[in-house]
């Protein structure tokens, strides 16, 4: 059978894997619960593989295909389109491939869960959004995925229900959101306003021969992509609407390495990356994300620095990392922005495992300040976390030195400001590579700072350790579809992606290959710098020092949620008790509602007294209707006659 | 001939009777009575009227009110008998079951 002709089937199965956990596995033993929720995963994965395949064979066609009307209203029609083209191909392999290996990890990390059905059915169903999103051929059904996540998101971040802490991160979570869901929503609502179509073939096709607006100027297009770019913030946690993710490490740890670092924070840099013909019609538009993609990688990684939670570390890694891909697309290297997402997949979603590896081995604890020396303990995890580590750093010929170093290279191309850019992200480079390795030093190396009687260290069981490695194999490797340009050859995977993204050369550079081997071994030195620096300041037996001055601040997250708390939940909730709860709800709709209560209570008081129950005065009523008819009846008889007796 | 407009006004007279008794009256039979005196008030407006256009039709119609007269009649004596056997009284004013 065909599957690009039956695409719908690659998000359905997961979501029929949901709806039978959901349903049915509670009474499930364990067993069958996860062996529902792989197979339907890994179907899907197959699936996936088999309409690349087919893809390829047609030579990489741009597919399209509308299943059926969704909403039809006057000339706007949203359809469940599916379409596959390069970028898809991408999204589709990293969401059904680093999905399968989380789900097999779970199976080993959730065991002695409670809910161990409703992790999956929540996880299956996450899979079913992710898919729709990416496989959507218009903004509208790229919405219903996009919230879709959110609410799996929502539900896995608030899993431990039980724990006051966890709901109120899910919350957060949902809430913050809805500020940027918001803005994508206007933005799509420009974009239709626009062009008519929310349809990604057709709008894109119409916005293509436009011409450019100019740099500075806010027209249409740069207000849609500002708008979309802002919903992008809120999905892929980037300044000032981050302050989510770190919290949403409150979820169980395979969901932090499948939802909030390998696929749905990436969402934000897809849309940006799938809208890429409006944004370069933009460049105001793309100005900001450059910017904010920037500063959110080096303000994300200085938090990251001090950190003394092992996920958060991460989280704020994440952060940061998302904050390069939007640097990537900002200065126009969309397939670099897409590249590093891949590879920020692979390594991410290992250092998260491999990160539960050593919370499951600690029995529990997640303070690096209660670790040390494990690396003798947890051997795979620890060779595990190491590759990643060094992925993320980005040491030759890991992963992420092929991805971030292209985005830096784009960057520094890039016109105007691009050097400031450029110099901001390897500055980043750096706090990444001293933050992770602070976090090996201070995990795996080094005196043990926990009670031996208390905590048995032991390795994981194999269905954990083997996704490790395969990620582990893939931090490794995934980077060399770049490896040929280094030695002057071709960059496969951006010329895979150029159909879709254009083919992200900047033209008029001379020497670029020398150039970007010189940037190459400057990120590099970047990466050996921060490694140096974490040795010199952790390698050796260290007490946990005093937060004072920079490294309270940073501790503290520069007091961001504290920020907002005063400056928006603050008054927010101000307002709602002393204005909308106490004026407006009890004075204005309860007082309505009650006013009209008491008035037809008053008037009803009054008017009851004329059914007195005594029949004479029923009569007497009765007699002055008789009298009003012959009033009525003869008034203009006896009028005239009144009138005319008078002249 | 009595012109038709003597006839009328007598029975105007009689019903506007009947009406101020039926109001200020307590007693139960004298309501009663008042009752059919404006029943009879419009007897014979209707058979003056009838006998004034030369039509049968009013006679007609005076025959069935005697008929649900004498019906009602009937009736109502029999709920002021039991009335009266119940409160020892015909006095309209002690019948306020439905009162307030």
């Amino acid at each position: 059978m065909p599957i690009l002709e039956h695409l719908w089937i690659i998000p359905l199965l997961p979501l029929l894997g949901s709806a039978l956990n959901g349903l049915l596995g509670w009474k499930w033993p364990n067993k069958t619960v996860h062996s529902v929720a792989l197979a339907a995963t890994g179907l899907s994965f197959a699936c996936a593989l088999e309409a690349v395949r087919e893809f390829v064979a047609n030579g990489q066609q741009l597919f399209r295909k509308e299943f059926f009307d969704w909403i039809v209203a006057g000339n706007f029609r949203a359809g469940f389109d599916l379409q596959f083209d390069q970028l898809t191909v991408v999204m589709v392999l990293v969401v059904t491939g680093v999905g399968f290996l989380i789900h097999i990890y779970s199976t080993g990390y959730m065991a002695h869960e409670e809910g161990y059905f409703r992790f999956f059915s929540y996880l299956n169903l996450f899979m079913f959004f992710m898919l729709i999103l990416v496989l959507a051929a218009n903004y509208t059904l790229l919405f219903v995925g996009w919230e879709g996540v959110g609410l799996c998101s929502y539900l896995l971040i608030g899993f431990y229900f039980l724990k006051k802490s966890a709901t109120n991160a899910g919350k957060k979570a949902f809430i913050v959101n809805r500020i940027g869901d918001f803005g994508f929503m206007l933005g799509m609502f420009l974009l239709f306003r626009t062009f008519h179509t929310l349809d990604f073939t057709a709008l894109f096709a119409q916005a293509g021969p436009l011409p450019g607006e100019a740099m500075g100027q806010f027209g249409t297009l740069t207000v849609a992509c500002i708008l979309l770019f802002v919903g992008a913030t809120g999905k892929s946690a980037q300044l000032p609407l981050y302050v989510w993710l770190p919290d949403a490490m409150e979820g169980p740890t395979p969901v932090s390495a499948l939802i909030h670092a390998a696929t749905m924070v990436t969402a934000g840099v897809y849309v940006v990356a799938r809208s890429h013909i409006l944004f370069t019609h933009a460049p105001t538009a793309m100005y900001v994300v450059a910017i904010v993609g920037c500063a959110t990688a080096f303000f994300a990684a200085t938090i990251g620095l001090v950190q003394s939670d092992i996920k958060k570390v991460l989280a704020y890694s994440t952060v940061s990392q998302l904050g390069y891909m939007f640097l990537g697309c900002g200065v126009g290297a969309f397939s670099a922005g897409i590249f590093h997402l891949m590879t920020h997949a692979f390594f991410k979603a290992l250092l998260f495992l491999a990160a539960g590896s050593v919370i499951h081995a600690m029995g529990g604890e997640q303070d690096m300040w209660h670790m040390g020396g494990l690396a003798s303990k947890i051997k795979v995890t620890f060779w595990c976390m190491l590759f990643g580590t060094i992925a993320i750093a980005g040491f030759f010929p890991f992963a992420a030195f092929f991805s971030k170093d292209a985005i830096l290279f784009a960057a520094f191309n890039h016109e105007p400001g691009g050097k400031a850019l450029y110099a901001v992200g390897l500055l980043a480079a750096v706090l990444t590579s001293f933050y992770m390795f602070r976090l090996i030093w201070l995990t795996f190396f080094g005196q043990k700072r926990y009670d031996e009687h208390h905590v048995h260290v032991h390795e994981s069981p194999l269905n954990m350790t083997i996704p490790l490695m395969i990620l582990a194999a893939l931090s490794l490797t995934g980077g060399w579809f770049a490896l040929p340009a280094l030695v002057g050859g071709k960059d496969y995977f951006s010329e895979f992606l150029s159909p879709v993204l254009g083919s992200g050369e900047i033209a008029g550079i001379e020497n670029a290959h020398n150039l970007e081997l010189t940037l190459s071994g400057v990120a590099m030195l970047a990466a050996v710098v921060g490694l140096i620096v974490a040795w010199r300041m952790y390698a050796k037996d260290v007490k946990r020092g005093k937060s004072e001055g920079l490294h309270k601040l940073l501790y503290n997250k520069y007091y961001v949620d504290e920020l907002y708390q005063a400056a928006i939940v603050g008054p927010l909730v101000w307002i709602s008790q002393n204005v909308l709860w106490k004026v407006v709800d009890v004075g204005v709709i309860d007082g309505t509602v009650n006013g009209i209560a008491s008035g037809t209570t008053a008037v009803g008081d009054r008017v009851r007294q004329v059914q007195s129950g005594n029949t004479r005065s029923y009569a007497v009523w009765v007699l002055i209707g008789a009298l009003l008819v012959f009033g009525i009846i003869f008034w203009p008889i006896v009028h005239p006659a009144l009138v005319g007796g008078m002249r | 001939m009595v012109p038709t407009n003597y006839y009328v006004l007598l029975s105007a007279i009689l019903f506007g009777l009947g009406i101020v008794a039926f109001v200020f009256k307590r007693n139960i039979i004298t309501i009663f009575m008042a009752i059919e005196l404006m029943l009879n008030a419009v007897n014979l407006a209707f058979v003056a009227f009838s006998q004034a256009l030369g039509k049968p039709d009013g006679e007609v119609f005076v025959l069935f009110v005697i008929i649900v007269a004498a019906a009602e009649a009937a009736v109502g004596l029999g709920i002021i008998i039991l009335t009266a056997r119940n409160r020892r009284s015909l006095n309209v004013e002690n019948v306020n079951l439905l009162k307030l």
